[in-house]
């Protein structure tokens, strides 16, 4: 079979079956790996000794009649802050690659594993997750499968960069203030940011613990949905994990979007953006029936409190590697957290009283609409190295901006699927938000929009 | 006249042990002043005295 855009449900049937084994799928995996990382520099580390033994493991179980996990030989892999048994989690930088191998994989690594899957390796990101561009200085720029020259997005950028370029149908990344959105729709794949508090984090390198959320990649919605549903469940080693019962997504998404309310956020979700980002906000519109407007009420306060909340809590992580080994950190990122520890408390404060006041405005609004819709970035990828755009006559930086439609979101841990829109010649994102807990509503419109052919991950035109 | 920003810099970077070479306090002070305006913009916002911050310690 066809493994480069093979979903990872195609996968894992074929393997069910017979058709393929799981050892042919995950040995042409890391032969495409390795032809093809030296161009979009997405893995920093592949496991294939324990890929192939993983893969000999359910080859042998299907020969012995066992029954196969719904995700039975599907290869992933995860963004370098996941503990990997047996490999440093680096987290995107220099400094941690002198720790200790981990002793244990993260618990979604060996939930996604329970279910079957195979992991083959690590995923560049951007240094400490304090980064929206995917740009490493330490183990180089993760690069865009639709346009080398431009960015995957970040901070997981290898997530991106491996699932668009049809390395994996499958990986794992994490969101602080947009990490899985980002790259989603730069490198134009889906995504899910779960509810904050759903997947447990344990056994990841945190950046801002009271915002990191972990979640999948993946280029079709019935994939997420099968990840997502694998990885659900209760675990005190994640002081954030609600102990909450699973509420699987995979036999709902197929109800499509009748029946739910939906709404396209206005004002702040409008003002910045590209026309890209407007046009693909209006297919998703369109391909909905939404007509209706919502407000969500301020957006922009909101993404004000995230970022200080994640300059401050990030600097707090970092504050003894900074005053140690200052000089081993990116430029770019060490300069931030030094800003960060600088930050009276004070305004710290205030910015998580103002969460709580802003959480309960927006919940107000799911009294009235089921879901609703803003745009993922306001623009498609900048290229890599891009310092600056200019919109509507007026020149602006575009790291700190490519994030603006994100963070009032996860702000709040509100569960978004990120769903990439098809525009030539990038693809450019749309964020599903619903309440808490309503991943299923998100990933039914998703996949209504998937099953109309507003969204789609598009196939890249250069070979891979 | 010294620059307050400057001088806030100076100080927290002793009071905190942190090292601060010459060549990195531009962007320091350039992400300080962004955090600092963005951090008024919440402050200016009025909540009651009663709010509670988001995360909640429970017992």
């Amino acid at each position: 079979m066809d493994l480069t855009w093979s979903s990872a449900n195609a996968v894992a049937c074929a393997v069910q079956d017979g058709q393929t084994s799981a050892h042919d799928v995950i040995a042409a995996t890391l032969r495409r790996i390795a032809e093809n990382n030296t161009a979009l520099n997405a893995f920093t580390a592949t496991v294939a000794q324990r890929a192939l033994a993983r893969a000999a493991a359910i080859d042998g179980a299907r020969q012995r009649g066992e029954r196969l996990g719904p995700l039975a030989g599907v290869p992933f892999a995860v963004k370098n802050l996941f503990d990997i048994a047996g490999l440093p989690t680096v987290a995107g930088s220099k400094i941690n690659r002198d720790r200790a191998p981990a002793e244990r994989d993260a618990p979604l690594i060996e939930r996604l594993e329970a279910a079957g899957a195979v992991l083959v390796g690590a995923l560049n990101m951007g240094e400490y997750a304090y980064d929206f561009t995917g740009e490493n200085v330490h183990d180089g720029n993760a690069r865009n499968p639709h346009d080398l020259a431009r960015m995957t997005g970040g901070s997981s950028s290898g997530s991106g960069g491996a699932v668009a370029g049809g390395l994996v149908p499958l990986a794992l990344g994490s969101d602080t203030n947009g990490s899985i959105r980002v790259p989603c729709s730069f490198c134009g794949i889906f995504g899910l940011k779960p509810t904050y508090g759903r997947l447990t984090r344990a056994r990841s390198f945190p950046f801002v613990s009271s915002l990191d959320h972990l979640g999948p990649f993946a280029r079709s919605v019935y994939d997420l949905a099968l990840s997502y549903d694998a990885m659900q469940g209760y675990d005190a080693d994640d002081p954030a994990c609600v102990d909450r019962p699973p509420e699987p997504t995979a036999p709902l998404i197929g109800r499509g979007s009748d029946g739910l309310r939906i709404a396209v956020a206005s004002g702040y979700f409008r003002k910045g953006a590209f026309s890209e980002a407007l046009t693909a906000v209006e297919r998703v519109a369109k391909a909905l029936g939404a007509t209706r407007e919502v407000e969500i009420p301020e957006a922009a306060r909101a993404r004000a409190a995230a970022y200080v909340i994640t300059a401050t809590e990030g600097a707090a992580l970092h504050l003894d590697r900074l005053r140690t080994r200052a000089r081993d950190f990116d430029p770019a990122v060490r300069d931030r957290l030094i800003a960060g520890a600088m930050v009276p408390a004070a305004l710290v404060n205030q910015a998580q009283k103002f969460r709580r006041w802003y959480r309960a405005r927006v919940l107000e609004l799911f009294k009235d609409v089921d879901a609703i819709i803003a745009p993922s970035t306001p623009c498609t990828a900048p290229l890599i190295g891009q310092q600056t755009f200019v919109l509507d006559g007026v020149e602006m930086a575009v790291r700190p901006n490519l994030g603006v439609y994100t963070q009032p979101i996860s702000f709040i841990g509100l569960p978004v699927a990120a769903v990439p829109v098809p525009l030539e010649p990038l693809p450019i994102g749309v964020q599903i938000v619903a309440a808490p807990w309503r991943e299923d509503v998100t990933l039914r419109i998703a996949h209504a929009l998937e099953r109309a052919g507003a969204a789609a991950a598009p196939k890249p035109k250069r070979e891979t | 006249m010294s620059d307050p920003l400057d001088d806030l810099i100076d100080a927290a970077a002793r009071a905190l042990d942190l090292p601060v070479e010459p060549e990195w306090k531009a962007a320091v002070k350039a992400n300080l002043a962004v955090t600092l305006r963005l951090g008024r913009q919440v402050a200016e916002f009025s909540l009651p005295d009663e709010a509670e911050p988001a995360p909640m310690f429970v017992a």
